[in-house]
C-alpha cells in the first residue's frame, strides 16, 4: 500500500496504518494484513450477533412447556442457523483469521503474509459465503441442522444448496488462510527465531492451519457431492437409488471433527500468551504446549467415527474411534497443567485479559472432561443426542473459543486500535458473562444425564426448571457480550491513548508503534526469547513498559 | 480485485533505477519480501501446500469410488464397458505430452529461451484443448445413449428409443443387466467433470502465462509462476492417470 512513499519517505510522527489511507476503498481492497484482520474482526463479530439472536429466540421458546414463541418449524430453522452461523462464520474464522491475521506477520516481524493478495481474497471469500448464508435466510430457510445430514438434507424443501454452496466457499476462504499462514511461518521468519522461539500462539496457529489445509477439501468434495445430489439425483448418498447416507456422515465428520479443533486450538494459543504475560513469568513447557497443539491436530484426524456410534458403524470400528478419541485427552491436559504451572508463584495481574484465560481453564477443563463421557462407548450410547453433549461441547466451543477470541480481543485491543479500554467495566463483563454461562449450560448436563433429547422442540414437564434456569442463564450471558460491545466501542471513541507495551509482554508485535505503521517495523527486528518478561521495567510516568535486557531463547 | 492492487508490486521498478543493470533481479520484487529468492521458496512452498489440497480434494471421490465399487462390483463391470478406451488412451497420451511441455516451459524460462518458452506454452494450452475436445465428444455419446446419472440414466428404458445400431452395437450384449447402473455414470461424470474442470482452469491460467511470457516478464532470475503453473498442470495430469485406469480399464 503506497509502498513507494512510506519506504522512503521518513516515518511521521502520528501516522499509522489506520490513517494512512482513507476511504472505503482503502480498505475493501487492502492488502494490508492488519485491515483484512479488522474487517474479519467487524465480520466475524456481525456473524456471531446474528448467530446469538438466534440463540436468544430458541431459549426463549424452550422457557415452557408447548409453544412460547414460535412453531416447531421455525424452531427447527432457528437452531440449524444458530449452528451454521456460528461454526462457519465465527468460530472457524473468528481467532486465526481475525486476530490472527493481525497479529501473525507482527509477531514474525514480518511486514505483511507470504501472499497478500490470497489473505484479501480470502476475506472476499469469506464475504461471499456470507452472502449465500444470507441468502439461505431470505428463501425459505434451512432446517437440516448445522450437520447437513443425509437423507433429510436431500429431500427437505428448504434452501439447502445455497447454505451447502456457502460452507464451500468458506471452506476455501478457510483454506488459503491456512495455506498462507504456513507459509508465513516458514519463510518469514526474522533472523533468531527458530520454530522453537516462536510465541505460542504461532504454534497454535501453525497446527491449526495445517487441519485447514488438510481436512477442509475433503469437506468441500462433500458439500459439493451433497449439492450435486440434490440437484441432479446422483444417488450417492440416496439409499432409494442405490447410495448410502452413513458416507455422507463418514465424509462430513472426518473434516468437521477436525474442524473442531480448527476451532479450539487457536484458543489455546491465545490462552497461552495470555497465561504467560500476564503471569510475568516465562510460560512453564513451552515444547509441550507447542507439540502438544501438532499432537492434537495429528490424532483429530483419526477420531471421528465417535460421532457415529449409534450410526450403523461397525462395532469394531466404535472400539477404535473410542479408544483413539481418549488420546485427544493426553495433549489436552498437558496444555491444562502447564497453565497452571505458569500460573504458579507468577506475580499474576487480574485484568480483563487474564480474567478470560483463567475464565477459560475453569469451563475448558469441564468441557474437555465431559468429553471423555462421551468418548466412551457405553456412556455415549445414554447421552447420545441429549442435551449433555450440547452442553459438552458448548463448554469447549463458546467457553473455549469465545473466551480464547475474547481474551485475545482485549489482550491485543491496545495494540489493534491504539485505545484503551476500561480495565473495570471489562473485568464486570467477563464474569457476568462466566456466570451467565454457566448458568445456561450446566443445567443442561443435568438435563441430558435425565434424557432430555437435543434439538427437540417440546418436553416434559419434569424437565422445565432446568429449561427456566439455562434461558436465564442465556439472557445473563447476552448482557455480559453487550457490555464488551459497548465497552469496546466506547474505548474507541473516548478510551485514553495505549502505550506500545501495556502489558510488558515480550514478543514482537509489542515492539512496534501502537497502533503499527503500515510496513509494521521500520526495521527487522531481532528474536530473542518471546516470554522473557523479566527484559521490561514498568515506567509509572507512561504506563508503559520499557525494555531494560534482552534475553535471548534459554528453552 | 487485484487491479487496484497493483501499487504494492508495480512501482519497486523505478526504486531501483540508480543501480540498473541488464535486468534488474528484483524488478518483481514484492514489497514484503527480503529477496527473490525468499519469495520464489514462498511461492514453491505455497503451491505444493495447494496441491495436497487438490489432492485430498480429490480424495474424496476415489473414495467413494473405492467404497461403491465394493458394494456394486457388477455395476462397474458391466457400466464401464460403455466408456470408449481409445479416446481415453488418446486423452492420456495428449495430457502426458502437455506434462512434458509445461516443464520443457520451466526449462526455457530458466534458460532465458523466450521464444522456446512462448511455443511450449502454446503446445500445452493446445493440448488442453485437445484433451477437452476429445471429452466432449465422449460426454455427448454418452448423452447420446442415455448412460448418465441418477434420473437421467435411459439406456434402454421403457418408451425410449435404443439408441443400439448396426454402427453402434451394445457392448455389453450377454451380460447380464444389474440394477443401479447410473451410480456408475454418477461418478464417472463427477470425477472426470471434476477433472475438466481443473484443465479449463489450466487453460486460464496458460494464457495469462503466454502473454506475460510474450512480453518477456520472465527469466532465470524470475520463473516462479512459470514454475507454479506447471506444478498444477502435472498434477492435473497426475489424476487423470489415475482416473483413466479405475474408470475405462479395471473390468
Amino acid at each position: 500500500m503506497s509502498s513507494t512513499t512510506a519506504t522512503h519517505a521518513p516515518p511521521q510522527a502520528g501516522v499509522n496504518y489506520l490513517n494512512a489511507r482513507r476511504g472505503l476503498l482503502s480498505w475493501v481492497f487492502t492488502l494490508d494484513h492488519k485491515r483484512i484482520g479488522i474487517m474479519y474482526l467487524v465480520g466475524v463479530m456481525g456473524a456471531f450477533l446474528l448467530g446469538g439472536v438466534f440463540a436468544l429466540k430458541l431459549r426463549t421458546e424452550l422457557l415452557t412447556v408447548g409453544k412460547t414463541i414460535m412453531d416447531a418449524d421455525t424452531y427447527n430453522q432457528a437452531f440449524t442457523l444458530h449452528g451454521a452461523v456460528m461454526v462457519f462464520l465465527f468460530i472457524i474464522p473468528g481467532i486465526p483469521a481475525a486476530l490472527g491475521n493481525f497479529c501473525l506477520p507482527l509477531m514474525l516481524g514480518a511486514k505483511d503474509v507470504a501472499f497478500p493478495r490470497l489473505n484479501l481474497m480470502s476475506f472476499h471469500l469469506w464475504m461471499f459465503g456470507a452472502i449465500f448464508f444470507v441468502i439461505v435466510l431470505l428463501t425459505g430457510g434451512l432446517d437440516t441442522g448445522w450437520t447437513f445430514y443425509t437423507p433429510y438434507s436431500t429431500t427437505t424443501t428448504t434452501s439447502v444448496i445455497w447454505a451447502v454452496m456457502g460452507a464451500f466457499i468458506l471452506g476455501f476462504s478457510s483454506i488459503f488462510t491456512g495455506l498462507n499462514f504456513i507459509v508465513t511461518i516458514h519463510k518469514m521468519r526474522p533472523p533468531g527465531m527458530t520454530f522453537f522461539k516462536m510465541p505460542l500462539f504461532l504454534w497454535g496457529l501453525y497446527a491449526t492451519a495445517l487441519i485447514q489445509i488438510l481436512a477442509t477439501p475433503v469437506l468441500g468434495i462433500t458439500l459439493l457431492l451433497l449439492a450435486i445430489e440434490r440437484a441432479f439425483k446422483l444417488g450417492i448418498f440416496d439409499a432409494t437409488l442405490g447410495g448410502d447416507p452413513v458416507l455422507f456422515q463418514h465424509f462430513f465428520w472426518f473434516y468437521s471433527h477436525p474442524a473442531v479443533y480448527i476451532m479450539i486450538l487457536p484458543a489455546f494459543a491465545v490462552i497461552s500468551e495470555l497465561i504467560a504475560v500476564h503471569s510475568r513469568k516465562e510460560i512453564f513447557g513451552y515444547k509441550f504446549i507447542g507439540l502438544s497443539s501438532v499432537a492434537i491436530a495429528v490424532i483429530g484426524f483419526v477420531v471421528w467415527g465417535h460421532h457415529m456410534f449409534v450410526s450403523g458403524q461397525s462395532q469394531m470400528a466404535s472400539i477404535v474411534f473410542s479408544f483413539l478419541t481418549f488420546f485427544v485427552a493426553i495433549p489436552s491436559a498437558i496444555k491444562v497443567f502447564n497453565w497452571l504451572a505458569t500460573l504458579y508463584k507468577g506475580s499474576i495481574r487480574i485484568n480483563t485479559p487474564m480474567l478470560y484465560a483463567l475464565g477459560f481453564i475453569w469451563l475448558f477443563t469441564i468441557g474437555g472432561v465431559t468429553g471423555l463421557f462421551l468418548s466412551t462407548m457405553s456412556t455415549d450410547v445414554h447421552l447420545h443426542d441429549t442435551y449433555f453433549v450440547v452442553a459438552h461441547f458448548h463448554y469447549v466451543m463458546v467457553a473455549g473459543t469465545l473466551w480464547g477470541f475474547l481474551g485475545g480481543l482485549h489482550h491485543w485491543w491496545p495494540k489493534i486500535t491504539g485505545k484503551m479500554y476500561h480495565d473495570g467495566v471489562g473485568m464486570f463483563a467477563s464474569i457476568t458473562a462466566f456466570i451467565g454461562f454457566n448458568l445456561t449450560f450446566f443445567p443442561q448436563f443435568i438435563m441430558g444425564t435425565r434424557g432430555m433429547p437435543r434439538r427437540y422442540y417440546d418436553y416434559l414437564e419434569e424437565f422445565q426448571f432446568l429449561h427456566v434456569l439455562s434461558t436465564v442463564g442465556a439472557y445473563v450471558l447476552a448482557v455480559g457480550l453487550f457490555m464488551v460491545l459497548f465497552l469496546l466501542i466506547h474505548s474507541l471513541m473516548k478510551g485514553k491513548k495505549a502505550p506500545d507495551n501495556p502489558w510488558g509482554a515480550a514478543s514482537l508485535e509489542w515492539q512496534t508503534a501502537t497502533p503499527p505503521i503500515t510496513e509494521n517495523f521500520h526495521e527487522t527486528p531481532k528474536a530473542g526469547n518471546p516470554y522473557a518478561v523479566y527484559d521490561f521495567e514498568y515506567d509509572p510516568q507512561t504506563g508503559d513498559y520499557k525494555r531494560v535486557a534482552f534475553s535471548d531463547a534459554t528453552h | 480485485m487485484s487491479s487496484t492492487t497493483e501499487t504494492a508490486h508495480a512501482p519497486s521498478g523505478h526504486a531501483h533505477d540508480a543501480h540498473h543493470w541488464h535486468e534488474d533481479p528484483e524488478a518483481h520484487l514484492a514489497h514484503h519480501f527480503d529477496t527473490p529468492q525468499q519469495q520464489f521458496d514462498s511461492g514453491k512452498l505455497g503451491i505444493w501446500l495447494f496441491l495436497v489440497t487438490e489432492i485430498l480434494f480429490f480424495s474424496g471421490l476415489f473414495c467413494a469410488y473405492t467404497i461403491y465399487r465394493s458394494y456394486h462390483p457388477e455395476v462397474f463391470v458391466y457400466a464401464s464397458k460403455f466408456l470408449d478406451t481409445n479416446m481415453g488412451f488418446i486423452n492420456t497420451l495428449v495430457l502426458i505430452f502437455s506434462s512434458l511441455t509445461a516443464a520443457w516451459a520451466v526449462r526455457n524460462a530458466q534458460l532465458n529461451q523466450k521464444k522456446a518458452l512462448v511455443i511450449n506454452i502454446v503446445l500445452t494450452v493446445a493440448c488442453a484443448c485437445a484433451f477437452m475436445c476429445i471429452k466432449y465428444v465422449e460426454y455427448s455419446h454418452k448423452a447420446h445413449w442415455g448412460l448418465l446419472p441418477g434420473d437421467a440414466y435411459t439406456f434402454n428404458a421403457p418408451g425410449v428409443e435404443s439408441p443400439v445400431t448396426q454402427d453402434h452395437p451394445d457392448p455389453t450384449v450377454g451380460m447380464s443387466r444389474p440394477d443401479n447402473i447410473h451410480i456408475f455414470f454418477g461418478i464417472y461424470f463427477f470425477m472426470t467433470g471434476l477433472h475438466g474442470f481443473h484443465v479449463l482452469a489450466g487453460i486460464i491460467v496458460w494464457l495469462w502465462l503466454l502473454k506475460r511470457a510474450m512480453k518477456g516478464e520472465f527469466n532465470a532470475k524470475y520463473f516462479g509462476p512459470i514454475d507454479y503453473a506447471a506444478l498444477y498442470w502435472h498434477i492435473v495430469d497426475l489424476i487423470w492417470i489415475y482416473l483413466f485406469p479405475l474408470l475405462y480399464l479395471i473390468h
